[in-house]
């Protein structure tokens, strides 16, 4: 016990403090092909926080998302300019391995996508394929828990993934991403391919999951911003001309605040227009 | 002349439906559509006089002596006893090689291959070769493996002949089956921080197996019934042993090949007796391996 | 700092303080590098499969050509085939077109029976066929396209010939014939040309034939003058690849045409294709290094040529069909 204890307070002295921010993105800008899609962004995500990301369509939230995990590397002629700073490296730099970035920093996707095999494979791939032998039973379990899931299932965890509603299928996509135990949790617009219990739900499991990881979700749904989250970055689309004569359209952070701020006195009269309703 | 006036215009179409009510329009019509009909039931027709014909034969001659013996001069002694065992190791053989090759090829044209001119004209590639005729085939394999490799006129150089012929039809359809599997797999795969590999093999592939052992077993039922390519490798018409797979280096005969032997003997009894005897053994294998790999198709394949 | 009770990586909760420095820089996959190098391997079989047919065919031709006694023009315009025996003697002959003839004539035939009966099916099936006879007659013919062609061999000598010999008489239909094998070679070819013309047929937006239908056409007018010209660029591929089809097809022309290259036009007559005279010859006595080895080449490579001309072509139409809708 007290060894540990000596090398722990060593390993504090040699590392640098961790700042409270896990990410931080500066000047981020990214493309695909030609397309500018998202124009400099800056912004920190803080640790063991809900930060939302809203706006109307197209204005580049996703895109935005999947960069915090490298997830746009699977679009042919993205590219990323600017920096992605995750507990201080940059994402995007050289010898920087997605997969080892997607191990730490997991993503729940907008419609759910779990793999066509049984309960208990789903949240089992993850750790498999990270090396864990042995059995895992206890780990299964332990995540269906936290996701809320375990009791509807746990009799039938060798049944296929499919036979489970759209809200329990999206539970069991989050527990499945639990189990790799990830740093960070991006969602995707979770909840809207579901409908407003299983919505609910998942919302309460985001803020009890908050205490372990930080997250970061994209909704379309200012409500569900206001409810959850505790910051909110609102972006939208701007057109400006471009070299050639014409128009270029991209996205662009307009205001980032904590969300009683942004709902409730915003800075920018183009996120109170949003919040009120009078566009998007 | 311009239909100008609205009278007119009504008068002109009045014209036409009342000319298409007219008898001779339907008649016409109606004989159109049996023309197509009949032709179309040529192909069937003549399919089922082949078929026909076949039992007719060979239905009588066909019994346990017939597949249980070997070649012989007289017509009534003679049987398939080689063929069958020949082509059942020439079917080993043939699937050990190109399954793995053309699930590992489609695998890697369809989940890694980056989307460069290089990539596209492999593509082109395989297109291409599922054209090349296959006696061709038959040369390659002659040139390659019986004389530059010095295999031999034997079952190994037939069956790799064998593969390499079926070889783009395995990638094909193995590509269709990886491609019918939906991206959001693959991603869900990734951002749980698993390599491509280790989500291709983990999960892409296994899912889209049942579609890609269909695609093999029609491919290999393909090969059952090739004749020209071994022939030009040297399949021996008449063979007096059995072929066993691990017999490589073995002269080797097949079902295809006793057909044609059979055939082009000028005594009625082979050309119609013993030739459509052990033709009803060949369609029969032939129906069981499509029948097994549609039934595949039909209970496993998933419809995502 | 607290251990994932499986994975054994520490737990990334707690003071900021507790956190090692991080490295994403990955582990070096050896397993991974090999097997990725396995599969591209695999797909490098494929070109090394084309390559080697083209060194064979043309290595060989080479070898053939380079001879002292064989002329590409000769090849080219000669009219007698006999490659046999000793090269200096006056029998021996290399011209190549008897060959040419019989594939070409055999072919002939077969594409006279295949075109009409395979577009008429195609229409039907597409236009025409109720669901549940359509249910049936397309299994049909997918049935027929996976008949081997030795046992299509067998029924050209065993019943198309005594037919044509009972219907034209003994005298006038030889034993091998090239009629008897291109009837039943179109009847071979039917599915393939019935099939990717109903492909191409099919493609045809409805709206296309709605807009005809209400404009008062009948069924046989849309078929004929609306859908058949729209899928003309995939009739057209399903065309040119049943004559490919036909060009190389072996086992039915060696069992049912003859053994015997000859110039004639008449389709009872005895002739040898291209690819008849491959199987012949490679089953003889020649091996490698004497010329008639090389001639089963010479003909091989020709063949590879028109083979490939047709595929290529056939593609360009496929990809036309396709871009237009």
């Amino acid at each position: 016990m007290a060894w540990s204890q000596a090398v722990d307070t060593a390993a504090q002295a040699i590392v640098p403090a961790t700042p409270e921010r896990v990410f931080e993105l500066e000047h981020v800008s990214v493309s695909y092909g030609p397309n500018l899609a998202v124009r400099d962004v800056s912004m920190p995500i803080h640790r063991n926080e809900i930060t939302a990301l809203i706006g109307p369509s197209g204005c580049g939230k996703s895109t935005l998302l999947r960069c915090l995990n490298r997830m746009n590397d699977l679009i042919p002629g993205a590219h990323v300019d600017g920096q992605v700073r995750y507990h201080g490296i940059d994402l995007y730099s050289k010898g920087v391995d997605p997969v080892e970035v997607r191990r730490r920093i997991g993503m729940v996707f907008q419609k759910p996508n779990p793999f066509p095999k049984s309960i208990y494979d789903n949240i089992a791939f993850g750790p498999r394929v990270l090396g864990a032998k042995g059995n895992l039973d206890d780990l299964v379990e332990s995540c269906l828990r936290r996701a809320a899931l375990w009791d509807e299932v746990r009799h039938k965890l060798k049944s296929s993934a499919y036979g489970l509603s759209g809200g329990q299928q999206q539970r069991l996509c989050i527990a499945r991403a639990i189990a790799v135990n990830p740093d960070v949790i991006l969602m995707d617009e979770p909840c809207s391919a579901l409908d407003p219990i299983a919505t609910a739900r998942i919302e309460d499991l985001m803020r009890e999951l908050e205490d372990e990881y930080t997250i970061v979700i994209v909704t379309h749904n200012m409500q569900q911003a206001a409810r959850v989250s505790d910051r909110t970055a609102f972006m939208t689309t701007q057109v400006e001309p471009d070299e050639d004569g014409g128009d270029r359209r991209s996205g662009h952070l307009v205001e980032y605040d904590l969300t009683d701020r942004i709902f409730k006195n915003p800075a920018d009269p183009r996120t109170e227009d949003y919040i009120s309703g009078r566009f998007g | 002349m311009a239909l100008s006036t609205p009278q007119r215009s009504a008068e002109a179409a009045a014209a036409v439906l009342a000319g298409s009510a007219s008898a001779g329009r339907t008649r016409g019509e109606r004989v159109f559509a049996v023309l197509l009909l009949g032709a179309t039931a040529v192909s069937v027709l003549v399919l089922g006089l082949l078929i026909a014909q076949v039992l007719l034969d060979g239905l009588a001659r066909l019994d346990l002596q017939f597949l249980t013996s070997y070649p012989s001069r007289r017509a009534a002694r003679t049987g398939i006893r080689a063929g069958i065992t020949g082509s059942l190791s020439l079917m080993v053989l043939t699937a050990a090689v190109a399954f793995p090759l053309g699930v590992a090829a489609a695998v890697y044209l369809e989940e890694f291959a980056p989307d460069n001119r290089f990539t596209r004209l492999l593509e082109a590639n395989v297109a291409n070769l599922a054209g090349v005729p296959s006696v061709v085939y038959g040369l390659l394999g002659s040139a390659v493996f019986v004389y530059l490799f010095q295999m031999g006129r034997s079952l190994v150089a037939g069956a790799l002949t064998l593969a390499l012929l079926i070889l783009p039809v395995i990638i094909v359809a193995s590509r269709e089956s990886l491609r019918a599997v939906p991206q959001a797999i693959r991603h869900a795969g990734l951002a749980l921080g698993a390599t491509p590999l280790q989500v291709a093999a983990r999960q892409t592939v296994p899912s889209a197996l049942p579609g890609i052992f269909t695609g093999t077993i029609l491919a290999l039922s393909r090969a059952v019934g090739e004749t020209a390519p071994i022939l030009v490798v040297g399949a021996v018409l008449s063979r007096r042993s059995d072929n066993v797979p691990w017999g490589l280096l073995d002269a080797f005969t097949g079902l295809p090949i006793q057909i044609y032997d059979f055939v082009s003997r000028p005594q009625a009894d082979f050309r119609e007796g013993a030739a459509s005897a052990a033709i009803l053994v060949l369609l029969t294998v032939l129906l069981l391996m499509n029948s097994v790999a549609i039934v595949l198709r039909n209970r496993y394949a998933r419809r995502w | 700092m607290s251990e994932h009770p499986v994975i054994g990586a520490p737990v990334l909760v707690g003071d900021p303080g507790d956190r090692p420095p991080m490295s994403l820089g990955g582990r070096p996959r050896r397993g991974e590098q090999l097997a990725m190098a396995l599969l591209a391997l695999a797909g490098a079989v494929t070109v090394l499969t084309t390559v080697g047919i083209v060194a064979v065919l043309f290595f060989d031709a080479a070898s053939f050509f380079r001879e002292p006694v064989v002329s590409l023009w000769a090849f080219v315009t000669g009219t007698e085939w006999r490659p046999f025996g000793n090269p200096e003697s006056d029998a021996f002959r290399i011209g190549v077109l008897p060959l040419l003839n019989g594939t070409l004539l055999v072919t002939g035939i077969a594409m006279l029976i295949a075109i009409p009966l395979g577009l008429a099916s195609a229409m039907y099936l597409s236009e025409y066929a109720p669901r549940r006879v359509r249910a049936v007659l397309k299994p049909a013919l997918e049935l027929l396209a996976g008949v081997p062609t030795v046992v299509l061999g067998w029924f050209a000598v065993d019943f198309m010939t005594p037919v044509l010999r009972g219907a034209f008489g003994d005298e006038r239909v030889a034993i091998f014939n090239a009629a008897s094998a291109g009837i039943v070679m179109g009847i071979m070819i039917v599915p393939t040309i019935a099939s990717l013309s109903e492909d191409a047929m099919s493609a045809v937006p409805s709206g296309l034939r709605e807009a005809a239908y209400g404009l008062g056409s009948t069924r046989r007018r849309v078929v004929l003058s609306v859908v058949f010209p729209a899928a003309l660029s995939g009739v057209v591929a399903a065309i040119i690849l049943g004559i490919g089809r036909a060009i190389g097809e072996t086992m039915i022309v060696a069992i049912a045409a003859g053994g015997m290259p000859q110039m004639t036009a008449n389709p009872f007559e005895q002739v040898q294709t291209m690819t008849a005279y491959i199987v012949q010859a490679v089953r003889g006595e020649a091996g490698p290094g004497s010329l008639t080895y090389e001639s089963i080449f010479a003909v091989g490579a020709l063949l590879f040529l028109m083979t490939f001309a047709l595929n290529l072509a056939a593609q360009r139409f496929v990809r036309r069909y396709r871009e237009a809708y």
